[in-house]
């Protein structure tokens, strides 16, 4: 490391002490529309790559994987729950706690709130009947759709899979396709087939 | 549509730094580049659309330094003003600034407190009195008294003596 990178070194050490700084006054003012953190799970046992965290006042409202882009994320977020987003990972440290357990096998009891106000109708429908399938288990796309009363609506059902706003949080990743294979998965459909299993042997 | 903020800040993070730096030193560009993100946040939802951000945060950061470097060059001038009270003692250099804490520790706590936050604190009346909890005049007359007093114990033996006190 040469002095010019030395001296950029502590230039960004200082500049990530102000961002913390910033964020906490920031809040204390109410002028936060949402709270966002970078969560790395490479070090984790079912690995999902960097992950991006996003919250408002409500509750966890965002999980990205990587190949979602994470730029363009940020960019809908800010149309949806408004622009005035900042990083703060002290903050959103219960959120990638919480998502860390998750991929982690821990879990059981680890409970934050979730902000789904920007699902409506079918949707949301769906992503609340998500949440009540039990860990290890699985579920068709037909039979999500008929669970929550529209039978012949599965590709809608594939659609609000596709679009769920908190994935491993909500686990569309528990719903397959009728001939037993995974299916897709926006985090991959090798992930996917790595989470099941650990919920499997979990379970 | 307005990008989100946490891009702004990314982006221009560290060139904001490196201005406040360069224009009032690395100790007082802490906070002169909170404020101005702060400042940013509080008129986000009034930066037009197709203005360019960066420019727009480098504007407010350099408000924000000259603000600074005013603040200071006024605390320079109170300094000076008190220094300048006549009398031995107050003529030069470092021993000048704790004479003048010693002497003004020393006064009647309203007087002390009144050229606390008006000479040192740069306050104004109004605020001066708001903090003692007293009337705007008798704000500027503990100042004054405090003031004149300072005068009185830095003034020469002989000027003492003229005008009779001690």
């Amino acid at each position: 490391m040469d002095a010019a990178d030395q001296h950029l070194g502590s230039e960004s050490g200082v500049v990530d002490r102000l961002r913390s700084d910033l964020a906490r006054r920031a809040h204390q003012e109410g002028l936060v529309d949402a709270t966002v953190a970078y969560l790395d799970t490479t070090y984790l046992d079912t690995s999902v790559g960097r992950l991006l965290l996003a919250a408002t006042g409500d509750g966890l409202v965002r999980v990205a994987f990587e190949s979602e882009g994470h730029g363009a994320v940020l960019a809908h977020l800010a149309g949806a729950v408004g622009p005035r987003i900042l990083r703060d990972d002290i903050a959103m440290a219960p959120y990638a706690e919480v998502v860390t357990a998750h991929l982690d096998g821990r879990l059981q009891g680890a409970d934050v709130p979730l902000d789904l106000d920007g699902c409506g109708g079918f949707r949301r429908e769906v992503l609340e009947y998500l949440r009540t399938i039990p860990v290890g288990e699985t579920r068709s796309y037909a039979e999500v759709a008929r669970e929550v009363g529209r039978p012949r609506a599965v590709r809608a059902v594939g659609t609000a899979c596709a679009t769920n706003p908190l994935p491993l949080i909500i686990p569309c990743h528990r719903v397959v396709r009728s001939d037993g294979s995974v299916g897709n998965y926006l985090g991959g459909v090798e992930v996917k087939r790595r989470l099941l299993a650990a919920e499997r042997s979990m379970a | 549509m307005r990008p989100p903020f946490e891009q702004l800040v990314e982006d221009q993070g560290v060139v904001v730094w490196r201005v406040c730096v360069s224009m009032v030193g690395p100790d007082a560009a802490e906070d002169v580049w909170s404020d101005t993100f702060l400042d940013a946040l509080r008129a986000y939802d009034r930066l037009e659309g197709g203005s360019n951000p960066a420019a727009w945060l480098t504007t407010i950061a350099q408000r924000r330094c000259l603000d600074e470097l005013r603040r200071r060059r006024r605390r320079h001038r109170i300094t000076e003003r008190v220094a300048a009270l006549p009398g031995p003692g107050w003529s030069s250099g470092a021993v000048l600034d704790e004479t003048v804490a010693a002497l003004v520790a020393a006064l009647p706590e309203r007087q002390r407190l009144a050229v606390a936050y008006r000479y040192l604190a740069d306050l104004s009346y109004p605020q001066v009195a708001e903090r003692i909890g007293c009337s705007v005049p008798a704000a500027r007359r503990s100042a004054a008294d405090g003031i004149a007093s300072l005068r009185r114990r830095t003034a020469s033996p002989t000027l003492e003596d003229h005008d009779g006190r001690s």
